[in-house]
C-alpha cells in the first residue's frame, strides 16, 4: 500500500443485533513531507474506488473508507482464514500438489475476471503467496488492490510489483495480462518449492526446477508452471483462462489426489577398502601420514605406525591413556598426546621414547609445531609451549578452563578455544594478545585463510574472526552445537554439527551454500581433496560429496560411530572408526 | 634513533641521489607522471609508522539535473595508544530514485540510519582498544542497520527507494552493504580496477542471464530500472560480504552518475594521476561533468596507510 499500514477485526455496529464482522485496513501516514502525504493518501483512495467496483468470490467486497487526520481506514469483508505465504511457511515439507492446484484454478478465474474488466482490463500486479488468503472453506480471497493502479514511469523507473514474483517486461514499465499470469506461475512454484524467490536472483525459476526440488510434483503441473514462466511473454498462456484450462486438465488427469511416495534415500554402494587394520579399542582420532607411513592413536592406548600403501604393522607405542590427539611430525620424530596426561615424543623410525613432557591433566589437544616450540593443549586448563630440542616448557598460558582445542599458529600468535567459549590470541612470548569469548564451550580447532579465523562452538555457531584484532566479521548459525573443525577451499567453508548436517558457507559472505544431512551427528571435520569434500558421521558412514553442490559421490559404512577426520593422500583416504579399525579407501 | 633517521629519510627522500633522474621532474607542474607518484607513494609508506584510514569525497549535482538526490557520508577515525591502534571508518553512497518520487527524502534517510545506527554500535570502542571484542559480527550489524534504514524509509517516504553501498572498515577487514546500482571498486596502483559490488539492475541481470550482450548492455533503454532497493518491497535481501582492504590500493564507492558517465580507463587514470585522493576526487567530479553530467555525481575514495 505504501505506507506503514495494520489490519483491525471489527465489528460492523450498523448491525446491532448481529454480529458482523468486518477488516478495518488502517495506513499511517507517517511522512513528514507534505507532498508525500499528499501522494499516499490519493493512492489510498485509488484502492478504495477500484475494489468498489468489482464483484468477484475471489475479491473480497468493500463497504467503506475514510481518512482521519494522518490516518486512512478501508472498511473491507472480514475473511476467515490465513495467507498463502504463512501457509507454506508453517507447513513441514511439501503442500500436497493437489492443494496447491486448486488454489491456482481459483487465481486463475479471478485473474481472468479482471483482465475482462471493463472499460479497462484490471491487471492485479502483485500476485503472490502473501497477497492470497485461504478462507475457512479452502477457497482464495485476493487481497491488497494498493498496487493495482496506472503505472508511473519515473525517471528511475519506479518499481512496481514484487521484486522475485515479476516478470522482466514489468521491471521496464510493461503491465500486461501477461505480467499476472508470470506472477501467477511465480506463487505456484513457491508453493510448491517453498523456495522465496524474493530471496533468489530475478527469473532464476528455471534453476530450480520444480521436480528437482519437490519429487512429488506431477511433470504436467511442472510444465504448465513452466509455461506460465516463460522470458518472453509470447510463449507464454495467452489467458488467464488458458492456464486455468491447462490447470484443470492436470486435475483431472492426476485426479488431484494422488499422492506419489518420496524416493529413497541414495543407495549405499559397494565400495571395498584397499586395506583395513584392527586395533583393541576405538580410534576417535585422525591419522597422519609421512613418508609412506601412517601414524594413528586409539582407545588401547597405543600409537600405531602402518605401513600406508598395504596397512602392514610396523610398531606401536604404548602410552598410559587413550589417544584421541593427532600425531604431528618434525625432523624424524612423531609428537603425541595422551590421555595419560603427557606429550610423547617418539622416533618416527624405531617408534622408541625420545622425550615426555608432563601436563596436570590428560591431553586431548593436538600438537603444533612451529617456530622451535610445540603448541599443546591440556585437561589442566593451560596452553603448553615446549621446546623442540630441550624438551622443556618454554612458557604456559592460562586459560579459562580444558583446552581441548588444537592451537592454530598464523602471524606470529597462536589461536586456541576452550571449553568456557574463551578463545585466546596469544603472541610466542605467552602473553595474551586479544580475546573473544563464545557462549558455550570452543573444542573445534581454528582453521585459519587469508587473515581469518574459523572454527565452530558448542553455542551452534560458526564464527569468523579477523586475526590480527579478534573482531567478529561473521557467524553462521548451525543447527545444532559443533565440535567440528572448519575446512576452507576456495570461497567455501565447510563444517559439520551436532544436528547431523555437514555445511558449506561462503567465506565473504556467510550464506549458505548447501547442507548435506548425514544420520546421526558430524563431530569431525571435512577435507577436501580434488573435487571432494569426504567427511565422517557418527552414523558410522564416511561420505564422499561434489564439494561445490554437496551432491553425494558416494558412501562407506564402518561398524561404529565415524568422529574423527579422514586423511588423503595421493588419492587415497584413511579413516578411523570407534569399530577399533583404520581403513583405507580410494578417494 | 631508527624512527628518527627514517623520518628524515622520509621527510628528505626525494632529495636523495637514488632519485636524482625524478628531482627534475619534481620541478615541472601538475599533472605528475606516473614515475613521479611511483616515487611519492615509494616515499609515503615509510612516514607512516601509523596504519590509518584516509577519506575524500566529492559530489556534484550534474549539468542537466536540478535536484540532488545521491546522499554521501565519509567518516574516518584514527586511535591509538598503548593497547594498539584501530582504524576505522564508514563510507556510504545512496542514490535517491528520480523524480516525484522524494528520492533524496530517501538517500539522506539512507545515510543518516545506518550510519546512526553503525556509530551506536561501535560507540563504547572508538575511544579505546579493548582486548576483548564485540559479539556481534560486522555482517549482523550492517544487516541490522540495512533493515533499520528500510523501516525508516518506508515511514518517511514511502513508495520512494535508494541505492545503497555501505562500507564498514575495521582494521583491515571491509564490511560491504550494498543495494541497488551504486558501486565499490578496488583500484591497484598498477592501473587494475576491480568492481566488489554487483548492480541489482535489469540490464545487469539480463546481461547475467545472457539475453543482451554486454554491448547491448551500454546502450540499452532501460538502464535505469534496479530490481532491489531500499524502501521498496517487505522482504529486502543486501549484498553484505566482508573483504580485505587493498594494499596498496584504493577503495572508491560512487554512483552510476560517475561510473556510468566515464569510461574505466578515465576513472583510473583520474585517480592514479592525482597528487592526493581530495583531487583525485575533484578530477573524478568534473570528467563526470566534462561527459555531460547527465545525473547527479558521487564519489568517495579511501585508502589505508601504514
Amino acid at each position: 500500500m505504501g505506507g506503514m499500514g495494520s489490519v483491525y477485526r471489527a465489528r460492523d455496529m450498523h448491525f446491532p443485533s448481529v454480529t458482523k464482522l468486518v477488516a478495518v485496513k488502517e495506513m499511517i501516514n507517517s511522512a513528514p513531507d507534505p507532498l508525500v502525504r499528499e501522494t499516499i493518501v490519493q493512492n489510498f483512495e485509488r484502492e478504495a474506488n477500484l475494489l468498489a467496483t468489482l464483484q468477484h468470490p475471489s475479491i473480497p467486497r468493500i463497504s467503506d473508507y475514510f481518512t482521519v487526520e494522518s490516518r486512512s481506514y478501508l472498511v473491507l469483508e472480514f475473511i476467515h482464514g490465513k495467507d498463502m505465504e504463512a501457509i507454506i511457511n508453517e507447513t513441514s515439507g511439501f503442500l500436497p500438489e493437489s492443494q496447491v492446484l486448486t488454489w491456482a484454478i481459483e487465481l486463475c478465474d479471478v485473474l481472468d475476471y479482471l483482465h475482462k474488466h471493463k472499460p479497462d482490463p484490471i491487471i492485479f500486479r502483485d500476485m503472490k503467496p502473501s497477497n492470497v488468503m485461504i478462507n475457512q472453506n479452502g477457497d482464495v480471497i485476493l487481497v491488497d488492490f494498493g498496487i493495482a493502479k496506472t503505472f508511473q514511469s519515473g525517471i528511475r523507473g519506479t518499481m512496481i510489483g514484487t521484486e522475485g514474483y515479476s516478470p522482466p517486461e514489468q521491471y521496464r514499465g510493461e503491465a500486461t495480462p501477461s505480467a499476472d499470469i508470470y506472477a501467477m506461475g511465480a506463487t505456484i512454484h513457491h508453493a510448491l518449492t517453498r523456495r522465496d524467490p524474493r530471496l533468489e536472483p530475478p527469473f532464476s525459476f528455471s534453476e530450480r526446477p520444480i521436480r528437482r526440488i519437490n519429487s512429488a510434483v506431477s511433470p504436467d503441473l511442472e510444465t504448465v508452471v513452466n509455461m506460465a514462466l516463460e522470458y518472453n511473454t509470447e510463449s507464454r498462456f495467452r489467458t488467464a483462462a488458458d492456464m486455468k484450462q491447462a490447470l484443470t486438465a492436470v486435475a483431472r488427469k492426476t485426479g488431484a489426489l494422488v499422492r506419489s511416495p518420496h524416493t529413497g534415500p541414495v543407495q549405499s554402494t559397494g565400495i571395498k577398502p584397499l586395506w583395513s587394520f584392527k586395533c583393541e579399542d576405538e580410534i576417535r582420532g585422525t591419522p597422519t601420514l609421512s613418508q609412506g607411513t601412517l601414524y594413528i592413536g586409539s582407545y588401547d592406548n597405543n600409537l600405531y605406525a602402518l605401513d600406508a600403501a598395504e596397512g602392514k604393522f610396523q610398531w606401536k607405542y604404548p602410552t598410559d591413556g587413550g589417544i584421541v590427539s593427532r600425531p604431528a611430525l618434525f625432523e624424524g620424530n612423531v609428537y603425541v598426546g595422551s590421555e595419560d596426561k603427557r606429550l610423547h615424543v617418539v622416533s618416527a623410525r624405531s617408534g622408541k621414547v625420545v622425550w615426555t613432557y608432563f601436563t596436570n591433566g590428560p591431553i586431548r589437544s593436538s600438537p603444533r609445531i612451529a617456530e622451535g616450540h610445540v603448541f599443546i593443549g591440556s585437561d589442566d586448563s593451560h596452553l603448553h609451549a615446549v621446546n623442540l630440542n630441550s624438551g622443556r616448557m618454554a612458557w604456559r598460558f592460562e586459560a579459562a578452563d580444558f583446552v581441548r582445542s588444537t592451537p592454530f599458529v598464523m602471524n606470529d600468535l597462536v589461536y586456541v578455544g576452550c571449553e568456557t567459549g574463551d578463545y585466546y590470541a596469544v603472541d610466542f612470548r605467552g602473553e595474551l594478545k586479544w580475546r573473544f569469548h563464545a557462549k558455550r564451550a570452543i573444542t573445534s580447532s581454528t582453521t585459519g585463510a587469508g587473515q581469518l579465523l574459523y572454527f565452530s562452538s558448542m553455542d551452534g555457531t560458526l564464527y569468523s574472526l579477523d586475526s590480527r584484532n579478534g573482531w567478529v566479521i561473521w557467524r553462521f548459525r548451525l543447527g545444532k552445537a559443533s565440535i567440528s573443525t572448519p575446512c576452507v577451499m576456495d570461497d567455501f567453508v565447510f563444517v559439520g554439527a551436532a544436528d547431523g548436517f555437514i555445511y558449506a558457507v561462503e567465506t565473504k559472505s556467510s550464506k549458505e551454500v548447501w547442507r548435506f544431512r548425514t544420520e546421526h551427528q558430524v563431530n569431525g571435520s571435512p577435507v577436501v581433496y580434488k573435487d571432494s569434500l569426504y567427511c565422517g558421521s557418527v552414523d558410522g558412514t564416511l561420505y564422499c560429496l561434489e564439494y561445490r553442490t554437496g551432491r553425494l559421490r558416494w558412501k562407506f559404512g564402518t561398524q561404529g560411530a565415524i568422529t574423527g577426520t579422514p586423511l588423503v593422500y595421493d588419492d587415497i583416504v584413511y579413516i578411523g572408526s570407534t569399530d577399533h579399525q583404520v581403513y583405507a579407501l580410494l578417494a | 634513533m631508527n624512527k628518527l633517521s627514517r623520518w628524515l629519510s622520509g621527510l628528505f627522500g626525494n632529495q636523495q641521489p637514488s632519485s636524482s633522474s625524478t628531482t627534475q621532474e619534481i620541478a615541472n607542474t601538475a599533472p605528475l607522471t606516473e614515475q613521479q607518484l611511483q616515487s611519492i607513494v615509494a616515499n609515503q609508506n615509510p612516514r607512516f609508522d601509523l596504519q590509518q584510514l584516509i577519506s575524500a569525497g566529492g559530489q556534484s549535482v550534474g549539468k542537466q539535473r536540478d535536484l540532488n538526490e545521491d546522499s554521501l557520508l565519509a567518516m574516518t577515525t584514527t586511535m591509538a595508544g598503548n593497547s594498539g591502534n584501530l582504524p576505522f571508518g564508514l563510507y556510504i553512497i545512496a542514490d535517491g530514485m528520480g523524480g516525484h518520487q522524494f528520492g533524496e527524502v530517501a538517500s539522506n534517510a539512507a545515510i543518516r540510519t545506518v550510519a546512526g545506527y553503525v556509530l551506536r554500535k561501535f560507540h563504547p570502542y572508538l575511544f579505546h582498544v579493548k582486548t576483548d571484542t564485540m559479539d556481534e559480527s560486522f555482517q549482523e550489524i550492517m544487516q541490522a542497520a540495512v533493515t533499520d534504514a528500510q523501516r525508516a524509509i518506508q515511514r518517511e517516504a514511502p513508495g520512494s527507494g535508494t541505492t545503497l553501498t555501505a562500507a564498514l572498515v575495521v582494521g583491515q577487514q571491509i564490511t560491504i552493504a550494498h543495494v541497488g546500482d551504486s558501486r565499490a571498486y578496488f583500484i591497484y596502483p598498477d592501473g587494475r580496477l576491480e568492481p566488489i559490488t554487483r548492480d541489482h539492475s535489469l540490464v545487469k541481470r539480463l546481461e547475467e542471464l545472457g539475453h543482451i550482450t554486454p554491448d547491448e548492455a551500454a546502450n540499452y533503454p532501460h538502464r535505469n530500472v534496479l530490481y532491489r532497493a531500499l524502501g521498496q518491497g517487505e522482504i529486502l535481501d543486501p549484498d553484505i560480504f566482508t573483504i580485505g582492504f587493498p594494499q596498496p590500493g584504493y577503495l572508491m564507492i560512487c554512483s552510476d552518475g560517475l561510473w556510468g558517465v566515464v569510461a574505466e580507463q578515465d576513472l583510473i587514470k583520474a585517480i592514479i594521476e592525482s597528487p592526493n585522493l581530495q583531487r583525485a576526487c575533484q578530477n573524478l567530479v568534473s570528467a563526470a561533468n566534462t561527459a555531460g553530467g547527465p545525473d547527479n555525481i558521487s564519489v568517495v575514495l579511501v585508502q589505508l596507510i601504514g
